[in-house]
């Protein structure tokens, strides 16, 4: 599936979704790496040893979801993009999620845009909270956007309302 | 007649790392690129290296090519020839030269061939339609000189490449219709794909393009299925209304001069086609004469970096120039080099690398 297509299959998601208790506590990483590629940035980002120093460079990440408080500083070293932070006691009803974004032009605190699944298919809509683009993120700035609970496993990027729906 | 100690032909990542380690050893590096500007294809790289800290993980290549170019320029050890394209290697070890118009020769000591490698393409019918281009071209036309190759593309390739140059489309303001690849599965990192995924760019692997439509210039491009035997599969085709299609169906290395010099070669698909046989420290069947890079077999850039520095170890202390701890030096660019070919997506550059390595001693067939 992944290999064809690009999409994680819910059995690959499975593998590196925290779990439902973590989730419940707060911020955490969420790291949808899943190709023994050359590649550890995420280890060395890490300033609370989460994620585990690599053995061989080729593994794949392995964050104890434990010691992550999601602090973020992970998700704009990825040069995959690969690294998302969920935060599901946000408020009632919604979750914050936090995914890097290097388009233009970027959101506005407050915009409303939809919020794409894996394939880029629109599934809710999204309140941008925060956009937050320092000169050390270098260049991937990183979106904190709420939506609906039911949607923070399903949403990783947004749309900015383009005539394609993109 | 140029005297040079050491040099290098091609100023990108294994050309820059090679010069840097060459002149850190003691030794007079003369660095010849054919562009205005050093870099190689890292220039128009915006996106983040993989790899690890010592190949420049996370950061992004064009600022790469800032780091490794500022430790060429003011070194008094390295004299930069931009503009400057190497014609030919010839038997009695001189090395003519074109700079900017003016003929000239050199005569080195050693050299280090690092010319990278020139984009394979596709027969198809109508591929000569003006719209039709290599992925390299229009990833040069984007990001180096700001010019939108079109609005509307069909990328052929989910290469890295591919991959890549798609995305960075998209960051131009170029809609992606759609991503098609021949293998059955994707040939890139998949986080690449996914990424261009989430944005709604369907990726078509077994498929391959029938034919491009269009006079004057690109109008369309039919894309149909393969079977598990890559046949087509008549009744499966979708048309897309697109102005740009790119080509990146992988590289070649750009081999010609090793040919001329009389290096020894060897057809390795799984490194991009004819490439030099080599010892271990990356001197070629001709004494003196060394290899970096992709045209040494197309590989990421993180290890062309690595075989550069290597390559400059090499060559420098061939020419009787060391450093204390130049075993360690070269043990540790050994290690970097099987840490990022050990993975699964290694296998072909390690099995395509075993078939060119002889050891050292009976390597030598003749002297520059």
């Amino acid at each position: 599936m992944l290999e064809k297509t690009g999409v994680p299959a819910a059995s690959d998601l499975e593998n590196v979704m925290p779990s439902e208790e973590r989730l419940n506590r707060g911020p955490v990483a969420v790291i949808e790496c899943f190709q023994n590629i050359p590649c550890n940035p995420c280890y060395t980002a890490c300033s609370r040893n989460a994620i585990k120093e690599f053995e061989d460079i080729n593994d794949l990440p392995n964050i104890d979801h434990e010691a992550c408080n999601g602090c973020s500083l992970c998700v704009s070293k990825c040069p995959g993009l690969a690294i998302m932070i969920m935060d599901m006691t946000y408020s009632e009803q919604e979750a914050l999620i936090k995914i890097p974004y290097e388009f233009l032009p970027l959101p506005k605190e407050n915009d409303l845009v939809k919020g794409l699944d894996r394939e880029g298919k629109p599934v809710c809509e999204a309140k941008v909270i925060k956009v937050m683009n320092p000169k050390s993120f270098d260049k991937t700035p990183i979106l904190s956007i709420a939506v609906k609970k039911e949607f923070a496993k399903i949403v990783r990027n947004i749309g900015m309302g383009d005539e394609d729906g993109r | 007649m140029k005297p040079a100690e050491v040099l290098i032909i091609g100023g990108g990542p294994a050309g820059l790392c090679a010069a840097i380690s060459a002149a850190e050893l003691g030794c007079k590096v003369l660095l010849a690129d054919r562009n205005k500007k050093l870099g190689g294809q890292l220039v128009k790289q915006t996106h983040m290296f993989f790899g690890s800290e010592k190949q420049y993980a996370s950061v992004r290549g064009i600022d790469i090519a800032g780091i490794l170019l500022s430790k060429v320029e003011n070194n008094e050890n390295v004299e930069i020839l931009s503009d400057t394209t190497i014609l030919g290697i010839y038997e009695d070890g001189v090395v003519t030269a074109d700079q900017s118009g003016n003929y000239f020769k050199i005569r080195p000591d050693a050299i280090i061939v690092a010319t990278g490698a020139s984009e394979k393409t596709l027969a198809f019918p109508y591929n000569d339609l003006p719209g039709v281009y290599g992925a390299g071209a229009v990833q040069t036309l984007m990001n180096e000189y700001g010019v939108k190759p079109g609005n509307r593309v069909v990328m052929l390739g989910a290469g890295n490449i591919g991959l890549i140059v798609s995305y960075q489309l998209m960051q131009a303001g170029v809609e992606v219709a759609a991503i098609v690849d021949a293998s059955p599965k994707i040939g890139g990192y998949l986080v690449h794909a996914s990424k261009i995924r989430r944005m709604g760019v369907p990726i078509y692997t077994g498929h391959t393009v029938k034919e491009a439509h269009g006079t004057e210039t690109l109008k369309g491009v039919t894309i149909w299925q393969l079977d598990d035997k890559w046949n087509p599969i008549e009744g499966t085709e979708k048309r897309f209304d697109v102005d740009v299609m790119c080509i990146s169906v992988g590289l070649t290395p750009l081999s010609e001069l090793l040919w001329q010099a009389g290096c020894e070669m060897k057809y390795v698909n799984e490194l991009g086609g004819f490439v030099p046989v080599r010892n271990e420290d990356l001197e070629t069947s001709v004494k003196g004469i060394f290899v970096a890079g992709d045209v040494s077999g197309v590989e990421e850039a993180s290890s062309a970096m690595v075989e550069g520095f290597l390559a400059g170890l090499s060559a420098a202390n061939y020419l009787g120039y060391t450093i204390y701890n130049i075993n360690e030096k070269k043990n540790d660019l050994h290690q970097q080099l099987n840490a990022l070919r050990s993975g699964p997506v290694g296998e072909k550059i390690r099995k395509g690398i075993s078939e060119l390595i002889f050891s050292s001693e009976a390597a030598v067939s003749k002297e520059i």
